[in-house]
């Protein structure tokens, strides 16, 4: 029996943790869209959503709730199997990355050994990340390309003009912003010189200067910028060009699978919010807590490894991502569309040839900083 | 499993008449592969498995066949002769794998060394930049030749029509700038 359980154990921790992790990036994903109704509202001198429990806080679930109890339209001359299969692939391929986010500190002042049947035996660290690869950075940018088979497949089988447009807008947008992402993502691992979420959080806090953004700004305003293109928002939402295009890729959807869609496209601004935040904003780490801990006289319980360390570091990582996507939400109250040629041109001409020089330019200095 | 997975999918690769469902089942057997890197402990190769070829390459194919609405029916008598030669090539294929099998089953069984760390991302580049560093070099050099090659045979133009671009091009330059 026991050592049933012990084998057990670790299988179990890791589905909590991820039906945690999952829950917290759902209910997160579900008050943005609040937020981006309330946001825009004010943006643009309205009240935005307020009668769905006080203050519209429950507006979310009645969305919800709404989607489900549509009817699901299927277009006749669909390709009913990829029609059924690309709403899926979007949303998984959006979830995935979420298993490598690195959360918060490890947590290594506690004792597990009060569990019973001593399973905290040999248990000596708690780390917030559900998987710990040596690869995360790509892992992400791997998984994220591979959601481009949701939306240009979404297009491809409604068989709607339309929906073919904004899926090949989509995907020919998605695929050139990517290059530019890869090429500002490399001077971060170059500094740090690991592949690894944590380890990149790490490599921030030993470097003098604490957070990538100040060495790597040119590479921090290329990743953003190719955020933008990457989750198809404002001013890059080509596919979705109303006046043109209808509703661009999930023109023919409806009720639920539609939801899938709209889930898929917070989740994924979520992911890159993520992204930003470990790669340049050091992700869960607070300068300056620990010494600020001390002189207030709170240093024996705040320190690397306690729980209220890990704690607050997370409550910062999540104030940073929310940060990000207000900033999406003002960004989309504020810009217009760009046009396709224009977007194009901008992707190649300007944004790829600007992360490769600042990939050469780190290549310089690190080189002559390690002699 | 994903060994399983992966020659499922490549069967279904091969036995659709749908140029578009091939694509699919062709990524199928790239993410399943990968999956098998990762159980073989080499990460690194897996991320960029996906990244590449199921992100980037079959994105390209999806499109272009998305662009180009191919019939299901396509004359295939003109091939014929194909069919001998992939059944002669499928043969060698399998000879290979067979005598791999019987090098692998008389090779000695040694236990594998836990030290090693061969799929780790550090380990790879070490041996990358160090002991292999001459190869990585010339394949980075073909790289690069087959990239210009591709961009000159996509704008191969006689030199009228070349100047005419040109022309063009400034004359745009020249509207701009007004």
């Amino acid at each position: 029996m026991e050592s049933v359980l012990k084998t057990a154990f670790p299988f179990v921790v890791i589905t909590v943790a991820v039906l945690i992790a999952f829950q917290m990036v759902l209910m997160i994903v579900a008050y943005t869209v609040l937020a981006e109704r309330k946001i825009l509202g004010w943006i643009q001198g309205r009240i935005g959503p307020n009668r769905v429990g006080p203050w519209g806080v429950l507006q979310p679930f009645a969305d919800l709730l709404k989607f489900i109890f549509k009817e699901d339209l299927v277009p006749d001359k669909s390709t009913k199997f990829v029609y059924f299969l690309a709403p899926m692939v979007a949303l998984t391929c959006a979830l995935m990355p979420m298993v490598v986010y690195p959360f918060g500190p490890m947590i290594t002042s506690v004792d597990w050994s009060f569990l019973p049947f001593g399973l905290g035996e040999g248990i000596h660290v708690l780390p917030l990340t559900i998987a710990r690869i040596d690869v995360g950075v790509l892992f992400v940018l791997g998984i994220t390309s591979v959601g481009v088979y949701g939306i240009a497949l979404a297009g491809w089988s409604s068989n709607s003009k339309y929906s073919l447009m904004g899926g090949l807008r989509s995907s020919a947008q998605m695929i050139s912003y990517e290059l530019a992402m890869g090429a500002s993502v490399i001077g971060v691992v170059m500094l740090s010189g690991t592949l690894d979420l944590n380890g990149i959080i790490q490599a921030q806090i030993t470097s003098p200067f604490r957070w990538f953004i100040i060495p790597q700004f040119i590479g921090f305003f290329v990743f953003l910028i190719s955020a933008f293109a990457e989750t198809n928002r404002v001013p890059f939402d080509l596919p979705e060009a109303e006046t043109e295009l209808v509703a661009g890729f999930h023109t023919e959807y409806s009720a639920l699978k539609f939801a899938l869609f709209f889930m898929a496209e917070y989740v994924n601004m979520f992911t890159v919010s993520v992204m930003c935040t470990v790669l340049f904003l050091g992700g869960w780490y607070v300068p300056g807590l620990e010494p600020l801990a001390r002189l207030v006289g709170l240093g024996e319980y705040v320190h690397s490894g306690t729980i209220a360390y890990a704690l607050i570091s997370h409550m910062a990582f999540i104030g940073k991502i929310c940060a990000f996507l207000f900033f999406y939400i003002w960004v989309r109250g504020t810009l217009p569309r760009f046009r396709f040629d224009q977007l194009m041109n901008f992707g190649w001409k300007f944004l790829l040839p600007v992360a490769l020089g600042n990939v050469i330019l780190t290549i310089i200095v690190v080189f002559f900083l390690n002699r | 499993m994903f060994a399983g997975l992966a020659i499922a999918s490549a069967i279904s690769m091969v036995y659709h008449k749908n140029p578009l469902y091939s694509a699919i089942s062709l990524v199928g057997v790239f993410i399943s592969l990968s999956c098998i890197y990762v159980t073989l402990a080499a990460p690194f190769i897996a991320a960029v498995q996906i990244l590449i070829y199921a992100g980037a390459i079959m994105v390209l194919v999806v499109f272009v066949i998305m662009l180009l609405n191919l019939d299901d029916d396509k004359p295939l008598n003109r091939l014929r002769y194909l069919y001998a030669l992939g059944g002669g090539l499928g043969v060698i294929l399998l000879a290979q794998t067979l005598f791999i099998f019987y090098a692998v089953m008389k090779a000695p069984n040694t236990p594998a060394d836990q030290t090693m760390t061969a799929g780790k991302t550090l380990s790879l580049r070490r041996a990358m930049y160090t002991e292999y560093l001459l190869p990585v070099e010339i394949v980075g050099v073909l790289l690069l030749m087959a990239i210009i090659g591709a961009v000159i045979l996509a704008r191969r133009l006689s030199q009228p029509q070349l100047e005419l671009v040109v022309e063009h091009e400034l004359e745009l330059e020249h509207k701009a700038d007004h």
